[in-house]
C-alpha cells in the first residue's frame, strides 16, 4: 500500500487542465439541462386561472456558471488533497473508541429508556415522541426478522400494522373486548395474513417479491377504504377504548387508576403507562427475536438469507421456514398496530400508507440488517431526527436525505453492519459485514 | 463386489427442451462403497446428481434408494429438501455453497436443523429454554465438534466460513453434509481446485467416512488420482449415456473410456490415466 499510494496520487495529480475543464463542462451541461426547466421557466396560475409563465434565464446562467466554477474548484481540491477513501474519513482511534462504546451502549440505552418518564415527566411532547420512537423501534425489530434475518425484502409491512390496528379497533368497539384479550388476537390475525401473503409469493425472489409485497400493502389499504360496512372506509374507526391498567381504567373516575392508588389524577399517568406498554412490547419483540436467532428456526432463516439452495440440500423446508419468518414479523407488526390503535383512539387508512412501510424499511436498512441495536439506533435517529429538523420546514426532507446519503457512504451496511454469531466454541467473534449476504428475496 | 444396492438408477432420462442431457442411464451404487461417476465436461454428470438429489425432476426413469431397514424410496417423486430429510441423501456442490456469513460451527448446526427442530418442539420448547432442547443443542455441538476434528478445522470453528481458504471450505462442505447423518453422500467434484497434498488428504477423509461410518458415497470427480484411489466402482458417462462401468482397473483399460476422454488418440489418453493413478 505504501509503495502504491504515492504513485497513484502523483498519477491523479498530473491529470491536466483539459481533463478538469472537461469534467467541469459536463457538470455544467447537466446543470443546464436540469435547471433550464426547474428554474428557467416559471409557471403559475394567473388571476383568471389561466397558465402564465415567464423565463428566468439569467438565474439559470448564474447557476450553470456556479456549477462550472465549483466543479473546477472541487477537481483542484481533489488533486491537491489526493484520493480519500472511507478509511481515511474514520480515524482508527475513533473506531476503537466506537467498539468500546458499542459494548456498553445497549445497556446504557435501556436504562436511559426506562428512566425517560421519570426524567421528562412534565414534558408531554418528549413523552409522546418517545412513544412514537418506540413504536418504530418495535416495527423495525419486527421487520428485521423478515428482511434482516430471512433476507426477504418486504415492502408491504404496513399491511400487518394495519391488520393489527383494525383487529383491535373492530374487536374492541364491536364486542367491547379488553385490550389484553385483543392484543394476542391482533398478533395472531396479522400472522395469519402474513402466512396468507407468504403462500403465493414464496416462489418469487428479489425485486419480484418486493413488488408483490408492495402490492399486498396497497391491497390491504384499499380493502380497508372500500369495505365501508366493516371498517368505516375513509372515515376510519373512532372511539377505540383506551387501554386499562390490568382492568383499572386510567381516567378521572372514582374507580380509576388515580383514585384507586390514592394519587392525584393526572393525564400524564396514561401517557407514562402507554410508554411502558410499548417499551414492554418492544422488549418482548427483541427478546423473542434474540431467542429465535439462537434456535434452529432462526439459524435456518439466516442460512436461507445466505444460500437457499444449500438450505434445501440440507433438508430444510424452505417454504415453512419463509412462512414462519413472514408470520413472526407480521405478528409483531400486529402487536404494534394494536398498540397504535389504542394509543390514538382513532384510526383511518391514512395512517397505513406506503410511506410507513418505506420508513420502517429505511430504519432496518440504516440500522444494519439483522442488528437489533442498530435498528433501535436507526429508529431513534430517523424519527427523532425528523422531529429535530422540524424547524427547517420544507428543507427538512433535504437535510434528512443528505444525512441518509452520508451514512450510506460512511457505513454502506448500516450503522451496525457486522453479525454476531449465534453459537460458539471458544470465543464469539463478530463477522464482518463484507461476508454476510443480504439475501435474494 | 456383489454387495447390497443402496441406490439404483434405472433408465434415467433428463431433457431440457430439445436437449437430452441424460439418456436412459442405468447404474447401481452399493452400500458402504464409493461409486464414482466420471466423464468429460458436459457428459451430464451433474445433471444426474441434480436428479438424484431432487434439484431436477427427471423426464423419465426411476431412482430408488434402499435403506438399512428395508424401506425403498422413490427419489424421483420427492422434493429436494425431502430427499435430504427423509431419504437421507446429502450432497455438496461443484461451486462451493457454504453460508459464508455464518461461522464454521453455525454452518454445521444448520445442517442438523431437522433434528434440532424436533428437539426444540418446533421452536416452542426452545423458546422457553426447555432442558430437552438444551441437551439436544449440546449434542449437536458435540457432533459438529467431532466433524471439525475430522476435517481438521477445530481451531477455525468460530471464524466466518467465508474467511476460510478454498481447500478448507471444500472440507467444511463435506463435514456439513455429513452432519445431516446421511446414508448416501453425493460429492460433486470435491477435489476441484485442491493441490496434490489437499487431494491426498481428501481421499483419506472420504475413505475414513466409508470405512468408519459405513456411509455410501457417490462421487463426481475429474481428479483421476482421487477417483482411482478411493473408488470401488466407476461409471463412465459421455454425452448423456453410460459408456463403461466397472472396477477402476477395468475402466482405466477400457478403450472407449480413453477415446471419450481424449478423442481417438489412445496412447496419449493412456498416459493421462496412468499418470493419474
Amino acid at each position: 500500500m505504501t509503495a502504491l499510494s504515492p504513485k497513484t496520487a502523483s498519477a491523479s495529480r498530473t491529470a491536466g487542465i483539459p481533463a478538469i475543464l472537461k469534467t467541469a463542462f459536463i457538470n455544467a451541461l447537466i446543470a443546464l439541462v436540469l435547471f433550464s426547466l426547474m428554474v428557467g421557466i416559471r409557471t403559475e396560475a394567473g388571476s383568471d386561472g389561466q397558465l402564465t409563465y415567464w423565463t428566468r434565464f439569467g438565474d439559470v446562467a448564474v447557476l450553470v456558471a456556479a456549477v462550472f466554477g465549483g466543479s473546477i474548484v472541487i477537481e483542484l481540491l481533489r488533486q491537491w488533497i489526493g484520493p480519500t477513501g472511507a478509511e481515511t474519513l474514520v480515524p482508527p482511534a475513533f473506531k476503537s473508541g466506537m467498539s468500546l462504546v458499542g459494548r456498553y451502549l445497549a445497556p446504557a440505552l435501556l436504562i436511559f429508556t426506562l428512566l425517560v418518564p421519570v426524567i421528562f415527566y412534565d414534558q408531554r411532547y418528549i413523552l409522546d415522541l418517545a412513544i412514537l420512537v418506540l413504536t418504530y423501534v418495535m416495527l423495525g425489530w419486527g421487520l428485521n426478522v423478515v428482511v434482516g434475518l430471512a433476507g426477504l425484502l418486504d415492502l408491504g409491512y404496513v399491511a400487518f400494522y394495519a391488520v393489527g390496528a383494525y383487529s383491535y379497533a373492530l374487536l374492541a368497539t364491536n364486542f367491547g373486548w379488553s385490550f389484553w384479550v385483543c392484543l394476542p388476537l391482533a398478533g395472531i390475525l396479522a400472522a395469519f395474513w402474513g402466512v396468507l401473503l407468504g403462500f403465493p409469493v414464496l416462489r418469487l425472489r428479489g425485486d419480484y417479491l418486493a413488488i408483490v409485497t408492495l402490492a399486498f400493502g396497497e391491497i390491504i389499504r384499499l380493502v380497508i377504504i372500500n369495505w365501508q360496512d366493516l371498517t368505516g372506509g375513509p372515515n376510519g374507526v373512532s372511539g377505540i377504548p383506551r387501554p386499562t391498567f390490568f382492568g383499572v381504567p386510567l381516567d378521572n373516575s372514582d374507580d380509576g387508576f388515580a383514585a384507586r392508588f390514592g394519587l392525584e389524577y393526572s393525564a400524564t399517568h396514561r401517557i407514562v403507562f402507554l410508554f411502558y406498554l410499548i417499551l414492554a412490547l418492544a422488549l418482548l419483540t427483541n427478546w423473542v427475536t434474540i431467542r429465535l436467532r439462537r434456535l434452529p428456526i432462526g439459524r435456518a432463516w439466516e442460512a436461507l438469507r445466505e444460500d437457499e439452495v444449500a438450505c434445501r440440500a440440507l433438508g430444510i423446508n424452505t417454504t415453512t421456514t419463509k412462512l414462519t419468518a413472514f408470520a413472526t414479523g407480521a405478528m409483531f407488526g400486529g402487536f404494534a398496530g394494536a398498540f397504535f390503535a389504542t394509543r390514538q383512539g382513532f384510526i383511518s387508512p391514512e395512517s397505513f400508507t406506503f410511506q410507513e412501510s418505506a420508513l420502517v424499511l429505511a430504519i432496518v436498512v440504516l440500522g444494519g440488517m439483522g442488528s437489533q441495536l442498530g435498528v433501535a439506533l436507526a429508529a431513534l435517529a430517523m424519527i427523532g431526527g425528523f422531529e429535530l429538523f422540524r424547524g427547517l420546514e420544507h428543507y427538512r426532507m433535504l437535510v434528512f436525505g443528505m444525512a441518509m446519503v452520508l451514512i450510506m457512504i460512511w457505513r454502506p451496511r448500516g450503522l451496525i453492519g457486522h453479525r454476531a454469531p449465534t453459537v460458539y466454541l471458544t470465543k464469539a467473534q463478530a463477522i464482518s459485514s463484507d461476508l454476510v449476504k443480504e439475501g435474494h428475496g | 463386489m456383489s454387495g447390497e444396492t443402496i441406490l439404483s438408477v434405472d433408465r434415467l432420462t433428463m431433457r431440457f427442451g430439445g436437449i437430452v442431457a441424460v439418456q436412459e442411464l442405468s447404474f447401481a451404487a452399493e452400500r458402504n462403497k464409493v461409486t464414482a461417476l466420471i466423464g468429460p465436461n458436459g457428459a451430464g454428470k451433474t445433471t444426474v446428481f441434480n436428479c438424484i438429489t431432487g434439484f431436477y425432476k427427471p423426464s423419465g426413469g426411476a431412482i430408488r434408494l434402499s435403506h438399512d431397514d428395508g424401506r425403498t424410496i422413490a427419489l424421483e417423486r420427492l422434493n429436494d429438501f425431502r430427499i435430504a430429510q427423509q431419504a437421507k441423501v446429502a450432497r455438496t456442490f461443484q461451486n462451493i455453497r457454504l453460508f459464508p456469513g455464518m461461522t464454521v460451527l453455525e454452518n454445521l448446526m444448520v445442517a442438523q436443523h431437522n433434528a434440532l427442530m424436533r428437539a426444540s418442539g418446533f421452536t416452542f420448547l426452545g423458546l422457553i429454554g426447555a432442558p430437552v432442547y438444551r441437551d439436544a443443542e449440546k449434542q449437536a455441538i458435540g457432533l459438529a465438534t467431532d466433524w471439525l476434528k475430522r476435517v481438521n478445522l477445530l481451531d477455525r470453528a468460530d471464524d466466518a466460513a467465508g474467511n476460510l481458504a478454498y481447500g478448507d471450505q471444500r472440507r467444511l462442505e463435506i463435514a456439513r453434509a455429513m452432519c445431516t447423518e446421511p446414508a448416501l453422500l453425493c460429492l460433486d467434484e470435491p477435489a476441484a481446485g485442491l493441490n496434490a497434498r489437499e487431494s491426498a488428504a481428501l481421499s483419506e477423509l472420504l475413505l475414513s467416512i466409508r470405512n468408519e461410518l459405513g456411509t455410501s458415497i457417490l462421487l463426481i470427480e475429474h481428479d483421476m488420482s482421487v477417483v482411482m484411489e478411493i473408488s470401488d466402482h466407476i461409471v463412465v458417462m459421455d454425452h448423456g449415456v453410460k459408456i463403461a462401468e466397472g472396477s477402476p482397473r477395468q475402466v482405466r483399460d477400457d478403450p472407449k473410456v480413453i477415446a471419450a476422454y481424449l478423442g481417438a488418440d489412445e496412447e496419449e489418453a493412456v498416459a493421462v490415466m496412468e499418470g493419474g493413478s
